[in-house]
């Protein structure tokens, strides 16, 4: 039985063993003596079903090839026979880290298509619960990346502070993970002043605890030589391979769409955009967290100007009319009924709406034809665009490196995947 | 900003633009297939235009008899932080589109998964094979023709 396969030449032989294994996979060199590993994609620390294959010299990554899909979902293909309204449970299923911030990007790209807008106080829940996404989504990397290169602790720390994050969201929401709060032209309903009261308490201790996290990794020797300097991609090369959001930022590229595109009401609020020199892992690290301070200013100033008021446009045969109204009278009778069955009636026309979510820029594109449903709906995910520069990060890296290389892209297999 | 950029277009390219629309603020301007990597080079390396970013390119399934698939891309200038689009129009018996890998990096998985999802070939791309399906898979998901509820075994399963 040995002698046999001995008779095989080896490159035929790994050939031979992935072939059978399923995968699609095929390296140009001859593989000689090097080593390949697959890792995942039931894999700890690929966050999710991210498949890596990766080409080894002894301890050196030479070439790195990833492969998604595991998590398809095939939502475009079912987005396009949902009503608008029916696909914003969807939404929270893309990156489940911060679920409100894509709600708030759905229905921005369909308010964009009908051509209406939330009254003033559903615009400042809206910037403000997609502020607290991206701080429970910073969060979640700040935990991940201590727990990939040994720090356990800094994980249990901000996974208490995601908990009291959570807690808020079902007091505000009604759901801790699966949101789905807002609507088009609106929310589901208002902030109660219980809600707020937990807000208000939170992002006041924030600093304070987020500091604790933070002394654990900032001067810690391990966690400073295991991330400086590693992973490094340069400007120009973010910028061609489409990267966006907190990894383009570390790259030294002042770009963020709260500020560049202004949206929601992000004009009238002050924060600094968070930008780093380096490329590498730390940079990518501290980027988040100077995020996350400044998310917690925005939040702030974002309960002290609160408008009072309406949180639903009043747009008939936009805007799903009030419950009690329905009861009441015919028109919005009429009018919800529309809705629910045939869908809000939009133009003939096609937009594309984009908003800085915590990984980067997510965006919703609808060509839609008049009907109650999009002809095509496209999601611009940030995590596939990033992952596609996993392989750049990763070159003459070693093998320990990978996972706090993937730690700091912080990709969500659910958004990459869609 | 738009009207710039459609100008510039206009001036270089003459009669090379088959149209453009501008809804909601957004401007979308039709290329013949083969002009592609022409405008999107153009349009990347002008230096008052610079739209050095693909923020998102993917197709679109018409499913009319004459020009049935579509393929858009979505450019961003990270200098005048502005927006446009392209797109082109091929036909149903000959989807082949110039590869635009050559112009943004970024462009590989976009069009992997065009070519995954709508089956619209990438002539000259490095490495076209399905992003999300497996490679055994013999359909198109996101062509119109291909059922929600997806074709009974399609999908190959490991018999173990």
């Amino acid at each position: 039985m040995e002698t046999a396969t001995h008779d095989i030449p080896r490159k035929t032989r790994i050939l031979q063993a992935l072939e059978d294994q399923h995968t699609s996979v095929s390296f140009t060199d001859p593989l000689e003596n090097d080593l390949i590993l697959n890792m995942g994609p039931q894999h700890p620390a690929t966050h999710g079903v991210l498949r890596l294959l990766v080409r080894l010299d002894g301890e050196t990554v030479i070439a790195c090839v990833p492969e998604i899909g595991y998590l398809h979902r095939g939502y475009e293909k079912l987005a396009e026979s949902c009503t608008y309204h029916e696909f914003i449970p969807h939404t929270d299923r893309l990156d489940y880290l911060s679920p409100l911030a894509n709600n708030v990007a759905y229905v921005l790209a369909v308010e964009k298509l009908l051509g209406i807008e939330a009254p003033p106080r559903a615009q400042y829940l809206r910037t403000m619960i997609a502020e607290l996404a991206r701080i429970s989504s910073h969060l979640m990397m700040m935990g991940s990346i201590g727990m990939d290169v040994g720090a356990l602790t800094v994980w249990m720390w901000t996974f208490r502070e995601r908990e009291k994050l959570y807690d808020i969201f079902e007091n505000l929401v009604g759901h801790r993970f699966t949101t789905s709060y807002t609507r088009i032209g609106g929310l589901v309903h208002d902030m109660t002043p219980e809600a707020e009261a937990m807000i208000r308490k939170f992002i006041e201790k924030f600093p304070e605890n987020l500091e604790e996290s933070e002394k654990l990794i900032n001067k810690n020797r391990i966690f400073i030589e295991r991330t400086d300097g590693v992973g490094v991609i340069s400007r120009e090369e973010a910028i061609d391979m489409g990267v966006t959001g907190p990894c383009l930022r570390a790259c030294g590229v002042n770009q963020d769409l709260r500020r560049t595109n202004p949206y929601l009401v992000y004009n009238k609020l002050d924060f600094d955009v968070a930008v780093f020199d380096g490329g590498d892992s730390l940079a990518r690290y501290y980027v988040r967290l100077q995020e996350m301070k400044e998310s917690q200013k925005v939040v702030v100033q974002l309960l002290d100007k609160m408008p009072k008021g309406e949180i639903h446009a009043f747009k008939p045969k936009k805007v799903l009319p009030k419950k009690e109204r329905v009861y009441t009278k015919m028109e919005e009778l009429i009018h919800d009924f529309m809705i629910v069955n045939f869908g809000v009636d939009p133009p003939v026309g096609e937009v594309y709406s984009a908003v800085e979510a915590s990984k980067g820029e997510l965006g919703f594109y609808f060509y839609s034809n008049g009907d109650g449903h999009p002809w095509r709906m496209k999601i611009r995910s940030p995590s596939f665009v990033n992952i596609q520069a996993l392989p750049m990060m990763l070159r003459k890296a070693m093998i320990s490196d990978v996972v706090a290389i993937i730690g700091s892209l912080d990709p969500v297999m659910g958004e990459a995947d869609k | 900003m738009n009207a710039r950029t459609l100008e510039k277009l206009n001036k270089q390219f003459g009669n090379g633009i088959l149209e453009s629309n501008e809804f909601r603020g957004e401007l979308a301007v039709v290329v013949p297939p083969e002009k592609i990597v022409e405008v999107c080079r153009f349009l990347k390396e002008d230096p008052d235009l610079r739209f050095e970013m693909l923020a998102d390119l993917f197709g679109l399934d018409m499913y009319s008899p004459v020009k049935r698939f579509g393929v858009v891309y979505n450019l961003y200038s990270l200098k005048n932080h502005h927006r446009i689009r392209i797109k082109t129009f091929v036909e149903e018996s000959h989807p082949h589109v110039q590869t635009v890998t050559g112009v943004w990096s970024t462009a590989n998985w976009h069009e992997r998964e065009t070519f995954d999802m709508f089956g619209i070939v990438f002539d000259g791309h490095p490495d076209l094979r399905r992003i999300y399906m497996p490679d055994e898979f013999e359909h198109y998901p996101l062509r119109k023709d291909f059922p929600l509820m997806g074709i009974p075994g399609s999908l190959y399963l490991p018999k173990k």
